[in-house]
Parts: C-alpha cells; structure tokens; sequence
C-alpha cells in the first residue's frame, strides 16, 4: 500500500465510522448539524482568557465521545494535520502578550501563556465537535440537514462532491504512484522533472473521473435535492437538540466551574 | 425507442469521431453496438444520455430530442452501465448505491429497499448488499452497478462493456438476466459471443459511420465484414482448428 492509498483508506474510514451504530448515531443529521453550529460558535465566543470557560465547554464532546464509541485518539489521529496548525498559530502568543498573569517565586507568568492554552483548548473542542459531527453522520444525511436548512443546493452539491472529489483524487495518485514505481523501481520519490507531467495529468484524469461520477449521479435522478430522511425518535433528537444548546448558553453565560469552585472552597481562595 | 438522425460528432474540431450516423432503435429491440477499440461505441451511449450532444443532426429517445431543455425526461428513461464501474458507484455501501436512483424518483424507502433486495436476488449478489464500495472487486463493482441501475425500472437500458472483468459465472449470470429484461437494451462489447447470445441486431461501427446493420446471426457470421472492421468470429461460431 502507498502513502495515497493509505490516506484513502483512512479517508473512507470515515465513511465506515459514520456508518456504525450508537445512541448519537440515531439521532437525526439536522439535530446533530444544530447542535454542532450552535457549539462552534459559542466555543469561538469566549474571551481569550477565559480558560474555565472553555474547559466546561469539553464536556460536550467529552460525553458524546463516550455515547457514540469514538474515542478521542482516532479524533487526533485523523486531524493531525491540522492541529500542529493551531498550535504554531497560538505559540508566539506567550512572546507577545506579557501582561503578567501570575508570579511563582521570582518566575512571573505571562497571560500569553494562558491565551495559548485557551487557543488549544478551543481548537481541540471545534475539531472534536466537527469530528463528531461527520463520524456519526453520513455524509448525504449531512447535506440533505444543510438543504432542510435551506442552504442553496448549489453550495450543497459542492460540498458533496468535494467530498466525492477528494477520494477520486487520492485514488488517482495512488494508482499514478503506484505505474510511475513499477516503471522506476529503484526511485524513492518521483524525480522533480516528472512533477508537471505527473500534476497535469492527475488534474486531468481526475476531473475526467469526477465529471464521470457526476454524470451516474445525473442519470440516476440527482437534481442537487436529496431524498427526506425519514428516521424514527424525531423527538429524541429534539429533545438532543433543545437540550445540549441550552447547556451550551448556560455554560457560556453563567461561569459554572468558577461557581462550583467557590462553593467547594467556600470561596476562601 | 431511439434514433439518430444524420448525427456528426467530433470532441476536438477537426478530428470527427463520428459523420452522419442515422439508425433508429425500436422498442424492445435489443441491439449490440460493435466496432474496433475507439471506433465511437461509448461516444454513441453519451449520445443518447445527453452526456454529449451531436454536433450536426439529432437524438431522439421516445420521440423527444435530446437536448439540454430534455435532460431530466430522457435521463428518467434511461439506465446506463458505464465502462469504468469505479465511476459509477459514489456512494459508501453498495445498498446505499442501489437506493440512491429509486430515492431521488420519489419511492419511499421501503419500498425502495424491496427493490433492491429484489434485484440483488435476481442477480444472485445478495452478499455484496452491505458491503462498502471501496471495499469490493472490480467484477463485484460491476456486477453492483448492474444492479444500481436496474433498481431504476428504466424502459431502456445502455450498457458499456457489460461483462469485462467478469468471472465466467457473473458473465453468463448477467447474460441471463440481459436476456430475461423485456426493455429496449442496447450493448456494446468486444465479447462478441455475449452479443450473439443477447442481441436480434448488431449496428457495427467503423470509421466515423454505419459499417452494416442488421440481424445479429448474419454480420456476426460475416468473416470479411468482421476483419474489415478489426473483429473476429464470435468463438462459438468459428470452425473448430483442430
Ligand atoms: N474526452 C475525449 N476527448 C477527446 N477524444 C476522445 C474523448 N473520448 C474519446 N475520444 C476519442 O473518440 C474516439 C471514440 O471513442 P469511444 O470512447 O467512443 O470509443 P469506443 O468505441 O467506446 O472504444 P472502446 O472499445 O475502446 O471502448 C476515440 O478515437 C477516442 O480517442
Ligand atoms: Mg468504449
């Protein structure tokens, strides 16, 4: 197997997780899509420093991880790409910002330092969200929620055929790899002067195929709305909805882990 | 029924692939398109499905003409079998492939799913149903597709190449069930013993035109004709060597 095949293998997987079954699995894709909008943006709306804030906030995925049998390691497997992202994104914040937030001896702590945990918390809790989001759902689920919600079908089809795309493209460079080895087996990469060719041609052949597949989609009644879908326990997923939203405004109004930590200190801190 | 009125086509100006093709395909009829590697079976099939359009003249299926204001119409009408299998199937299981055609039509889902169950039964591929499409052979992905598009009831059936990469089960598997549909089916293959088994009538291809047309049983008997056109004597039909 090559590098593209694995990356494709993985890439399905995700296909695979989000055909499994759990209680998260169940509940309908819009409720889900809800939930998880409402959850980005609130996360994204706590101040820099707020780093109790955030934390309560991990929650959410922390239960839903656990509800759905999805754990947090494949999360981070399949996004370490991005996380080291965010991370260098938020590493000069320490530099930066030298207002002191606290002193240990004669050490004294900037607020940068606390700026850039709340930046990683933020982002592991949007990553997993998302994460959860598209394990638990399929990916046509998902885009018939964003027409329900009466995101243009245009920008719908998009999204499904990036997705499509996607798979199409790695497939296509795994089996170029794959002809292009056979023919110089003792070559580790593929030489820089067989870069255009071996671009140009990927480009090629893959819109090609792409064109292909949305021509059987075509013929087979694809007109960019997606059949209803119709699952049992509508109030179940209502209920999921209703619920883990308000959780999600208390949580960013009312400074729950500060509360509970004055009541078990008495507030003697 | 289909039929092509004086129809030229070329994908790049100056190098024509086909010039003034005219047939007309009635209903029922089955009829396989032969001719040599690139003579223009598959561009015929994009043809009628309105995946390309003719240059000069027109295509007609069930009277209406192709054309971009017709799409959905002829589309609805129409099952296509592409050549490549891997292009076809988009969607992650092989169940979910076969509902996604009888969904979109408006059948509720249960009644899709019977459907379904029905025709992976009718082709003996039952245990490929829950089975994911990245996940299965290319004979299998084939023999799915098959499937995807016989779930849509469609009245006429294009088939590209239809028994490439079978097995000898599948192959005569799909032959039977190619024989046992009543609607306008039209094949292209090399396989051209397929073709004789399947087809009344063969349109042969060569050069850009209409080589012959006529009763499957004598141009596929037609040595000269055959060779002419870089084919040769379906197998079951040549004289044994020996
Ligand atoms: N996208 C394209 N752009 C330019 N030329 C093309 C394209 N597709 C096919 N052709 C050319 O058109 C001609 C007919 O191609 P077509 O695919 O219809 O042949 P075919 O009879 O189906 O062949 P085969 O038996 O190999 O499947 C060939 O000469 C081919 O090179
Ligand atoms: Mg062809």
């Amino acid at each position: 197997m090559n590098k593209a095949e694995y990356t494709l293998r993985e890439f399905y997987e995700m296909d695979e997780l989000a055909d499994r079954r759990s209680p998260v699995h169940r509940f309908s894709a819009l409720s889900k899509l809800a939930v998880t909008v409402v959850y980005l943006f609130v996360v994204v709306s706590f101040d820099r420093y707020d780093l109790t804030g955030v934390l309560a906030m991990a929650l959410y995925p922390y239960l839903l991880f656990a509800m759905s049998g999805l754990t947090f390691g494949m999360c981070i497997h399949k996004m370490r790409y991005i996380l080291p992202l965010l991370i260098f994104a938020g590493i000069f914040n320490p530099f930066l910002d030298r207002n002191v937030w606290f002193v240990i001896g004669s050490v004294s702590v900037s607020k940068g330092w606390l700026s850039l945990a709340v930046l990683i918390v933020k982002a592991v809790c949007t990553v997993s969200a998302v994460f959860l989001l598209i394990g638990t759902t399929k990916i046509d689920a998902i885009c018939g929620a964003l027409r329900r919600i009466h995101v243009p079908s245009m920008l719908v089809t998009l999204i499904l055929l990036t997705y499509r795309y996607m798979s199409v493209l790695t497939e296509e460079v795994a089996v170029m790899t794959d002809a292009y080895h056979l023919r110089a087996p003792r070559q580790k990469g593929i030489d820089v002067s067989a870069w255009g060719s071996f671009l140009g041609q990927l480009i090629l052949r893959s819109m090609d195929r792409a064109r292909e597949l949305y021509a059987s989609m075509l013929l087979r009644g694809y007109t960019g709305e997606f059949p209803a879908e119709k699952q049992k326990g509508d109030s179940r997923s209502l209920i999921h909805a209703l619920v883990w939203c308000s959780v999600f405004l208390l949580l960013r109004f009312v400074p729950v882990i500060r509360i509970i930590g004055t009541l078990v200190t008495g507030g003697k801190v | 029924m289909i039929e092509f009125r004086h129809v030229s086509f070329a994908y790049e100006t100056g190098y024509p692939v086909l010039q003034d093709v005219s047939f007309t395909i009635q209903e029922h009829e089955s009829v396989g398109l032969i001719g040599a590697n690139g003579a223009g079976k598959s561009t015929v099939m994009k043809l009628i499905l309105g995946l390309l359009f003719p240059s000069e003249g027109e295509v007609y299926v069930h009277g209406i003409r192709v054309s971009k204001a017709t799409l959905a119409d002829v589309r609805k009408m129409c099952g296509f079998v592409l050549q490549n299998s891997d292009s076809q199937m988009f969607m992650p299981t092989v169940k979910e492939d076969l509902l996604f055609g009888p969904l979109n039509y408006g059948m509720s889902r249960k009644e899709a799913e019977e459907k379904a169950d029905a025709v992976l039964e009718q082709l003996q591929i039952t245990a490929l149903k829950e089975r994911y499409n990245h996940r299965i052979s290319g004979g299998e992905k084939r023999m799915a597709a098959i499937a995807s598009v016989l779930t849509m009831e469609p009245s006429v059936i294009l088939m590209d190449e239809p028994t490439s990469a079978l097995d000898p089960y599948n192959r005569r598997q799909i032959i039977q069930v190619i024989r046992s549909l009543s609607v306008t089916k039209v094949l292209t293959s090399h396989d051209l013993d397929m073709i004789l088994d399947t087809c009344q009538r063969v349109i042969l291809i060569g050069n850009g035109t209409v080589q012959a047309d006529g009763p499957a049983s004598a141009i596929l008997r037609d040595q000269k004709l055959l060779e002419a056109n870089r084919l040769e004597l379906p197998l079951s039909l040549q004289k044994p060597v020996l």
